[in-house]
C-alpha cells in the first residue's frame, strides 16, 4: 500500500493551499469555508486554523453532508441508505465566496452534489474548489480551483485519505483492489 | 457511480474509526411497532433525525433525497397533528404526496382495508402512512401490500413515531435518556402512545412508572418492566419527564371516571404537584390536550412544558424514518 503523502507533506501542502486561496483572494473579508463531509470537513477545518495563523482573523468554517443530494440515492436497487450527517454552516451564506473543501476528486458527482446543496442555503458571491487529491476520470465537467496533489490513477485502484481527527494519523495511501473503497 | 458507491462505504468505515459497531440501516422495510426496532435501530433513527431538523432552518427547507417516491397518506381516524407533519416531511424531502381520508366510520376492518389497499396498488405507491381505528389494521397491510408501511396509530396498539419523536425531544433536551424517571401518567387503558412509549423507553433504559386511576390501568402492566401507582403524587416524585396521556373518550364505551372535574381533581398534572418533579423537569403531552383535565393551563403553558417542541421535533423524526425506510427492499 504506497504511501503518496505523509503527515509531513500534508501539513506543507494544506499551508500552499492557504497561501495560494488569499493570494487569489485577496483583501476579500468574505470569504468562508465549506468542508464536504467526513473528511473534507476535518481538512477545511485545518485550513481556517492555517488562515487564522496567516491572517489573525476567523474565517467562517462549515461542514457539508451531500447524502441526501447524492444522485444514486434512491437508484441501487437493493442496499442500505447512506447515513446522514449532520449539516453545521453556522453563517449565512449571501454574498460570501465560499471555498468548498473535499478530500479526493474523482467522478466529480459529490462536488455537482454540494453545489445543489449550497444553493439551498443561499447566493454565495462565488463559489471555488480546493482538493487534497485530484486522481481524474472526470464524470461531469467539473475542475478544482486548489489542488494538493495531482494523481494519476487507474479506476480499479482506490485513494484513500486518512486524517488524524477521523483516522488517527495524516496520510495518502493508493490501493490497488478497487473494492475497499474510501475514496471521494 | 463509482464514486458516490464508494462514499457510502466511506461513511460504514467512518462509523468503524468512531467506535463499536452501529447501524447504518433498519432490518424491516416497515415500521408498524417500536417492538420491532432494537435499541441500535432506535438511536440510527434518532441520529438521522438530528441531521434532519437542521433542514429546517435553512433558506430552502427541501432536500431532493425522495425524488420519484410517492407517498399515500391513508387516514382511517382523523388527525392533524400527525397527518399533517407527515405531510411536511414527506414534502421536504420532495416526495410526492396525497392524503386519502376514509373517515366515513363505514369503513371495516378486514377485506375492505385490503381491498383499499389493491386499489392504492394502481397509483403504485412506495409507501403508505396508516391511521386506522384497528389495532393491527398496518401489519395486516403490510402483508398485502408492495408498499413499505408506516403505522401512524392503529386503535390502542402503537403510535410508533409519536415515541420516536418523545425520544427525540427527551434526548435533546436531557442529552440521554438511560437512568431517567419518566412518569407516564393519564388513560392508560386505550393509550397506544403507552405501549410504543414503553417499548422504546426501555429499550433506551429509562427507569419507568405509570400513574392512572385502577379502571384505566392495564392490567399486568409491571411485566413491561414498569412501576406501577394510582397515586399521581408518587409517580411525579423526583421525575425527569411527566408525560401526560388525554382522556380518549371517545374510545370509552362505559364508565371509567366519574366525571372529568374529579379526574382532574385526582389525576390533573397541577403547578403544585410538578413542584415534587425535578427542578428540571420536562411536561410532555402527544396532544390534543384536554386544559382542565388531564393538565392545568397553567402547567401547559408554563416553562416546563415541551409539547411545542414535541411538534417540531414530529417532522425530522418522521422525515428520518421515511428516508430510512425508503432505501429498504421490497421482500416480496
Amino acid at each position: 500500500m504506497p504511501v503518496l503523502m505523509d503527515a509531513d507533506r500534508m501539513g506543507r501542502t494544506l499551508t500552499r493551499i492557504a497561501h495560494e486561496v488569499l493570494e487569489r483572494n485577496r483583501g476579500d473579508d468574505e470569504l468562508a469555508l465549506v468542508g464536504i463531509r467526513t473528511r473534507g470537513a476535518v481538512i477545511a477545518r485545518r485550513l481556517a486554523d492555517k488562515l487564522h495563523d496567516i491572517l489573525g482573523a476567523e474565517v467562517p468554517t462549515g461542514a457539508l453532508d451531500i447524502t441526501l443530494y447524492r444522485d444514486d440515492l434512491m437508484r441501487q436497487p437493493v442496499g442500505p441508505q447512506p447515513l446522514v450527517r449532520r449539516t453545521e454552516i453556522p453563517f449565512s451564506i449571501d454574498d460570501k465566496r465560499i471555498v468548498l473543501v473535499d478530500d479526493v476528486l474523482y467522478t466529480g458527482r459529490t462536488i455537482r452534489a454540494a453545489l445543489d446543496a449550497l444553493i439551498d442555503f443561499g447566493r454565495p458571491k462565488s463559489i471555488q474548489l480546493i482538493v487534497l487529491v485530484d486522481r481524474g476520470h472526470r464524470e461531469l465537467p467539473i475542475k478544482a480551483d486548489y489542488v494538493g496533489k495531482n494523481l494519476p490513477t487507474s479506476t480499479a485502484q482506490s485513494v484513500q485519505v486518512r486524517m488524524e481527527e477521523t483516522d488517527g494519523r495524516d496520510e495518502v495511501v493508493i490501493q490497488d483492489d478497487g473494492d475497499v473503497g474510501g475514496d471521494e | 457511480m463509482a464514486s458516490t458507491d464508494a462514499r457510502a462505504t466511506a461513511s460504514v468505515d467512518d462509523v468503524a474509526a468512531q467506535g463499536p459497531a452501529q447501524r447504518t440501516t433498519l432490518r424491516s422495510r416497515h415500521l408498524i411497532s417500536i417492538g420491532d426496532l432494537d435499541p441500535e435501530e432506535i438511536t440510527l433513527i434518532l441520529d438521522t433525525a438530528e441531521a434532519m431538523k437542521e433542514i429546517e432552518s435553512r433558506p430552502i427547507k427541501k432536500v431532493p433525497a425522495l425524488r420519484g417516491k410517492t407517498i399515500v397518506n391513508l387516514f382511517y381516524e382523523p388527525s392533524t397533528r400527525t397527518r399533517t407533519s407527515f405531510e411536511i416531511a414527506e414534502k421536504r424531502l420532495s416526495a410526492d404526496s396525497l392524503n386519502v381520508a376514509a373517515t366515513g366510520s363505514s369503513v371495516a376492518k378486514g377485506e375492505t382495508l385490503l381491498d383499499t389497499a389493491r386499489n392504492l396498488e394502481a397509483m403504485a405507491p412506495d409507501m403508505i402512512v396508516l391511521r386506522h381505528a384497528a389495532s393491527g389494521a398496518p401489519h395486516q397491510l403490510a402483508r398485502a401490500s408492495r408498499a413499505a408501511v408506516i403505522n401512524a396509530g392503529d386503535g390502542t396498539h402503537e403510535h410508533p413515531t409519536q415515541a420516536l419523536l418523545d425520544g427525540f425531544t427527551i434526548r435533546a433536551r436531557k442529552g440521554h435518556i438511560a437512568g431517567l424517571k419518566v412518569a407516564i401518567i393519564g388513560d392508560l387503558l386505550h393509550s397506544r402512545v403507552l405501549r410504543s412509549n414503553l417499548l422504546l423507553l426501555r429499550a433506551l433504559g429509562a427507569e419507568i412508572w405509570v400513574c392512572g386511576p385502577p379502571t384505566l390501568m392495564l392490567p399486568g402492566i409491571e411485566q413491561f418492566g414498569v412501576r406501577a401507582t394510582t397515586r399521581i403524587d408518587e409517580a411525579a416524585e423526583g421525575a425527569d419527564v411527566l408525560m401526560m396521556l388525554r382522556i380518549q373518550r371517545e374510545r370509552m364505551r362505559g364508565h371509567f371516571v366519574p366525571s372529568l372535574r374529579e379526574y382532574f381533581n385526582v389525576y390533573g398534572l397541577t403547578a403544585e404537584r410538578v413542584e415534587r418533579a425535578k427542578s428540571d423537569v420536562i411536561i410532555m403531552h402527544p396532544g390534543p390536550m384536554n386544559r382542565g383535565v388531564e393538565i392545568a393551563s397553567e402547567v401547559a403553558d408554563g416553562p416546563y412544558s415541551v409539547m411545542l417542541d414535541q411538534v417540531a421535533n414530529g417532522v425530522a423524526v418522521r422525515m428520518a424514518v421515511l428516508y430510512l425506510l425508503a432505501g429498504n427492499p421490497d421482500e416480496m
